[in-house]
Order: structure tokens, then C-alpha cells, then sequence
């Protein structure tokens, strides 16, 4: 297995964009089912302790994923994306807005827009993620904080599942 | 008292009120104007921010104006590296999920 796994992160303050670029060590197809089957999703999408679950997925142009971040606690924090374009095993698009478990959207914050590109190169697929919000530049980056207790335990909790490797 | 920066964007009323004074100073009734909650409340939230010290305070008349420091929301930078963090795990988890998908075909 690679274990040299290329990782981009940057972030373009001008533009209002993020942009997340990681190489897998796996075929095309498989990663391409990874991020648009809600079953594969749920195993990988929220960082340990976090769990993600998902309510309502409909792959398809104008078609939601309705899905909740569930912390340790059973803290649900909803939201879903709306998929505005999609070329199988190439590229989709989708908002993300916080919401209630109904989908209602949250109106205190914006969406953002993600713009996800799949290729291969050799036997690996890259992925290139690009994030844009709408709002003030800051305001995802922060709502994301919601995270920062979680992500302290998450930490300890990936030292507990390698300790048991 | 002095206040970690994270406290301030701990809670969503005080996340909307950085946004609503980031671009123009307001007045403590014309934040609490945007809020179903009552006056007092808002007092709070502003006093917590105040805390944090992430308000500039200007006086125009009798009113008191308050403004986001801009500079001090670079703290929230630090943040970044964590958000960056969390893309790492999510990644290492789906590295995980590939690995058992391609085992799962070698079985078939």
C-alpha cells in the first residue's frame, strides 16, 4: 500500500475558497462509489467519535443528502447537500446548508458550494475538492468549530483504534 | 475576565453577531433588533464578546457602537490547521474503506 499519499490543502481568502486535494491509493470507480453511496459515506464522512448518518439520499440532479453529523453524546447536527451537476466518475457538484433533521435550512448561515473532480493517475485516483461560501469569509470556518471539542476526542479516539492494531 | 477566543464562537447567536458587525458598526439595540431574543440576552452575548475582546467600542453621541477586531478573528486561523486536521482523519478513514472495498472485491 502507498503510504506517500499527496495532500493538498489551501485556502484562497480572496475568492472565498478552500481547496482540498488528496490522492487514493484505489481505483476510480471505488472511490467515485465512496462519495456518492450513502452506506459507503456513512463509514468515512464524520471524524471519529463523530458518526454520520444519513436520511435521505437521492444521487441525482436536484436531489438531496439529507445527513446528520451524531456526536458522542447523540448530538445530531443536520444539514444537506443539494446536487446541482453531476458527470458520473468525473465530477459533481452540491450546496451544504446547516438544517433541521427535516431539512428545513438553518437561515442563520449561508451555503456553501462544493466542487468535487475525480482522475486518475496510475493506479491512484485523485480528488480535488473546491469550497466556496457565499457569506462572510470567515463564517464557515467558524461554524465548523462546533468540531473543536469533538475533534480533541476524536484525536484520542484514533490513538485508541491504532493502539488496538 | 479575559475569554478564549473559541468561547466567543462557541454559541450560534454570538457567531451571528461577529457577521452582523464585521462589515459596519452597530448599536447594542440594533444588534439586538436582528435577534428574536430578548435585550438582555443580546447584552450578554455582547458583554462575552467583549470579554473575548473581539469588540471595538466607539462612542458617537450617546450611542455606543461596537465593530468587529478584524485582527483578532486571525486567531481563528489556528482554527484552520484543525479544519485541516479533519479532512486528514475523514481521508484516513476513507483510505480505510477503499482498502476494505478492494478486499471485499478480491474475494469475489
Amino acid at each position: 500500500m502507498k503510504t506517500d499519499l499527496l495532500m493538498n490543502f489551501s485556502v484562497d481568502k480572496e475568492n472565498k475558497t478552500v481547496n482540498v486535494k488528496r490522492e487514493f491509493d484505489a481505483p476510480l470507480p471505488n472511490v467515485w462509489s465512496a462519495w456518492t453511496e450513502a452506506e459507503i459515506l456513512d463509514l468515512w464522512w464524520a471524524p471519529a467519535p463523530f458518526k454520520s448518518k444519513t436520511k435521505i439520499m437521492e444521487f441525482k440532479e436536484g436531489g438531496r443528502r439529507l445527513y446528520a453529523m451524531v456526536g458522542p453524546d447523540g448530538t445530531e447536527r443536520w444539514s444537506y447537500f443539494e446536487y446541482s451537476s453531476i458527470s458520473p466518475k468525473t465530477n459533481f457538484k452540491h450546496s451544504a446548508t446547516f438544517s433541521d433533521g427535516d431539512g428545513k435550512p438553518n437561515s442563520e448561515f449561508g451555503s456553501s458550494y462544493w466542487d468535487i473532480t475525480f482522475s486518475e493517475e496510475g493506479n491512484s485516483t485523485i480528488v480535488d475538492i473546491t469550497i466556496r461560501r457565499d457569506s462572510f469569509e470567515e463564517l464557515q470556518k467558524i461554524i465548523e468549530m462546533g468540531f473543536k471539542e469533538g475533534f480533541t476526542s476524536a484525536m484520542q479516539g484514533l490513538d485508541k483504534i491504532l493502539a488496538e492494531k | 475576565m479575559k475569554r478564549d477566543i473559541f468561547q466567543a464562537i462557541a454559541d450560534p447567536t454570538r457567531r451571528a453577531i461577529l457577521v452582523l458587525i464585521s462589515s459596519s458598526a452597530l448599536t447594542p439595540n440594533a444588534i439586538a433588533e436582528q435577534f428574536q431574543t430578548t435585550r438582555q440576552a443580546v447584552s450578554k452575548h455582547i458583554k462575552i464578546l467583549n470579554e473575548c475582546d473581539l469588540l471595538e467600542e466607539k462612542k458617537l453621541g450617546r450611542e455606543i457602537y461596537y465593530q468587529l477586531k478584524i485582527d483578532k478573528m486571525k486567531e481563528i486561523d489556528q482554527w484552520l490547521e484543525q479544519f485541516k486536521a479533519i479532512w486528514e482523519q475523514r481521508f484516513s478513514q476513507l483510505d480505510q474503506v477503499l482498502l476494505n472495498l478492494k478486499s471485499k472485491e478480491n474475494e469475489n
